[in-house]
């Protein structure tokens, strides 16, 4: 095997079918603060035993930020390409690690063609936890702030999973005011990460992150990519880099694990 | 006699006006596309319970909800006042129900006087909120001139309508003692029993006449509502329960699929092709009649409470989009061009030179999120978020434009298939 993180390619031709594939998206892929989670996360599947690999270069773009950008034509044809891709490996099961890519592959695949079970990484995370796959050292007590992607929460109706392994790992989650269906934005949905803002008073992640500081840990977790730019660009924006260190899921549990 | 016929008469006309304008607003929202319902039928009927009949989704702001709620059971239970009124008006009879329903006719006025009062102080609240406290949702741009005064108006009849209701019944309780064979015994009315205790001195001719003012006013307010409704905001008191049946039923991650362009690009790759009934050739939505029906019942649904605009993230910071206006100009367009299929019999949307993007400026659409904030915020299950979409399709796929920033992204889908031009494969932070 040429990395130890395995292709669907790779474990074919060893005549291996992977449990479960790992859909890394573009930010997982390419953006250098995602990278760091989508290595965080195959670490802790590695860690947990788990049989998955990655599409690698045959992965594209689900289309999420074309479609909701208006382009639809851009939108069919990744996903035409993705469901090819996806049935010609027969996959059954898909966990990512983006709550948009997990959003697109879950609620508008099926229509095209592509029907497969889709989880987010917080779901499947939290299912390796119930299932005795993960050891974790409980040393440190600390309280931290909990950020709702609009994707996973408001969409998707998934609040629970991502509390739950917060407090698996013992830290007391200190809820902001708007939090779960009521939670705010970051301001990176709708292809938003890709523009400038419209004109106006303040930037959505300036008022997110002023939220964020206003509940005073010095943990923030998020549960997607895009989000965790755009509350770090906050942070930048007020200059509060130093105050509060912002984790993914996965990561946050990978402090934690006992090797 | 005399009072009967003038009853009748009214009663005929305001009717036949009412229907007139319900048809036109039927008529308006068959502008929309044919829609597929999606989901099960018990699920509607459970969403229509909930949320229109139920108002789950008022309580979320306890203390709007609870006031509004006053209201409504009030407004529900003198209805029951309403169908007595319009037999007594008929037949020249009084209080028709106090023989018939006796002795529940009792515990009825008394609970509708009772409701009155909370009503009565609700809409004091109310008042106050919108014109004393200011509060920040009602003080949007959107609501300035004829959306703030219908808002008013509604609260203003409504304290006018409880007005009528006790002085109604205090002058009755009075007349029940003086003359009982033509005012039937309804039993002590606690409220207007009140009032009526202080009425004693005032002669007979005079309890008459407050008796049938009351009586009238209460009439007319109601006549007047029936009229007002259908150019009023107001209109979600029935339009809650058809929006909330036929709410969307799928994920709200899901956006509305374009099966030609689908089929377009399944055709390209070498894929066999659906069957689409009647292709269209235009997509997304720059006016009315591209958007789906159930967006046209939305807007007339629209009570423009702004719940959807004050957690709107966009609109939070300073951007001109608010979800509330859109639905609004939604509908201001609907009734636009209404009264051009009522007065021109060759008029065609499809030629109109207007369109909704004279009142929806693409700064608006673009400042979307997709954040479903607004979507979840909706008291009555208004979708702001899937004609902003539709708008955005329409303006990127037909008129080729949009936000400059978005084509750097666009093209390196289209050539990367990623949404940055990296010099690096894809796999290449795994072998790192």
């Amino acid at each position: 095997m040429k990395s130890d993180i395995p292709t669907i390619q790779e474990l074919q031709q060893l005549g291996i079918v992977p449990e479960i594939i790992f859909w890394v998206g573009c930010a997982g892929s390419y953006d250098a603060r995602a990278q760091k989670i989508s290595k965080a996360f195959a670490k802790i599947l590695k860690h947990a035993g788990v049989n998955f690999a990655i599409l690698g270069n045959e992965e594209k773009c689900t289309g999420d930020p074309a479609r909701r950008a208006g382009n639809e034509f851009l939108f069919q044809m990744l996903a035409a390409q993705n469901i090819q891709t996806l049935n010609m490996y027969a996959v059954k099961k898909i966990v990512c690690s983006c709550p948009h890519c997990f959003n697109t592959l879950k609620n508008e695949y099926p229509e095209l063609g592509g029907n497969y079970e889709v989880i987010h990484h917080s779901q499947f995370l939290e299912e390796l936890i119930k299932d005795g796959k993960i050891k974790i050292n409980n040393d440190q007590a600390s309280t931290i702030s909990y950020h709702d992607s609009c994707y996973l929460g408001r969409i998707n109706d998934e609040y629970e999973a991502p509390r739950n392994i917060i407090q698996f790992l013992e830290y007391e989650i200190k809820e902001m005011k708007r939090s779960r269906k009521n939670g705010l934005c970051c301001g990176a949905g709708g292809a938003q990460m890709f523009k400038e803002d419209e004109a106006g008073n303040k930037r959505i992640n300036v008022e997110r992150i002023d939220e964020v500081l206003e509940n005073q840990t010095d943990k923030l977790v998020a549960n997607c990519p895009y989000c965790i730019t755009m509350l770090q660009d906050g942070l930048k924006a007020r200059d509060a880099q130093d105050q509060i260190m912002v984790y993914d899921l996965s990561e946050l549990i990978l402090e934690r694990i006992v090797e | 006699m005399i009072p009967i016929l003038i009853f009748c008469v009214l009663s005929f006309l305001v009717f036949r006006k009412a229907f007139q304008r319900f048809n036109r607003i039927y008529q308006n929202i068959q502008i929309g596309r044919p829609e597929h319902l999606e989901g099960r039928t018990s699920e509607r009927f459970k969403n229509m319970f909930l949320f229109a009949l139920g108002q789950k989704k008022m309580f979320e702001r306890p203390i709007a909800g609870i006031f509004h709620f006053f209201i409504y059971v009030a407004f529900v239970l003198t209805q029951l006042e309403l169908i007595e009124i319009i037999i007594d008006g008929i037949s020249g009879q009084h209080r028709i129900f106090a023989n018939i329903l006796n002795p529940f006719y009792y515990i009825l006025i008394n609970t509708i006087e009772g409701l009155s009062l909370l009503a009565f102080v609700s809409t004091l609240i109310f008042l106050s909120r919108r014109n004393i406290i200011k509060l920040l949702r009602f003080q949007k741009p959107e609501l300035k001139g004829w959306p703030s005064l219908d808002a008013n108006l509604i609260l203003i009849g409504e304290i006018l309508l409880i007005i009528g209701i006790f002085m109604m019944n205090s002058a009755d309780q009075q007349l029940q003692i003086l003359d009982p064979g033509h005012y039937s015994e309804t039993g002590r009315l606690y409220l207007s029993g009140l009032i009526s205790d202080n009425l004693g001195s005032v002669p007979k001719d005079i309890l008459q006449f407050m008796e049938r003012s009351g009586w009238w006013l209460h009439l007319l307010v109601i006549y007047g509502f029936i009229l007002y409704l259908p150019f009023s905001k107001h209109l979600h008191i029935f339009l809650a329960f058809p929006n909330s049946y036929f709410a969307n039923q799928s994920s709200r991650g899901q956006m509305v699929n374009i099966p030609e362009i689908e089929n377009e690009v399944r055709s390209m790759l070498g894929l066999d092709s659906k069957i689409i009934e009647s292709p269209s050739e235009s997509f997304g939505a720059k006016d009315i009649h591209q958007f789906g029906w159930r967006t046209l019942l939305e807007a007339y649904s629209c009570t423009e409470c702004g719940r959807c605009t004050s957690v709107c993230p966009a609109n939070i910071t300073g951007k001109k989009l608010s979800p509330r206006k859109v639905m609004m100009d939604i509908r201001d367009r609907l009734e636009e061009v209404g009264k051009e299929l009522e007065n021109d019999k060759n008029y065609s949307i499809e030629k109109d030179s207007r369109s909704l993007f004279d009142k929806i400026s693409k700064e608006e659409i673009y400042a979307c999120t997709t954040c479903n904030a607004c979507v979840e915020a909706c008291p009555v299950l208004i979708n702001p978020l899937k004609p902003i979409l539709e708008l955005r399709r329409y303006d990127i796929l037909m008129n080729s434009s949009g936000p400059s920033e978005w084509l750097p992204m666009f093209n390196s889908l289209e050539n990367n298939q990623a949404v940055w031009a990296m010099a690096e494969e894809r796999d290449t932070w795994s072998k790192r």
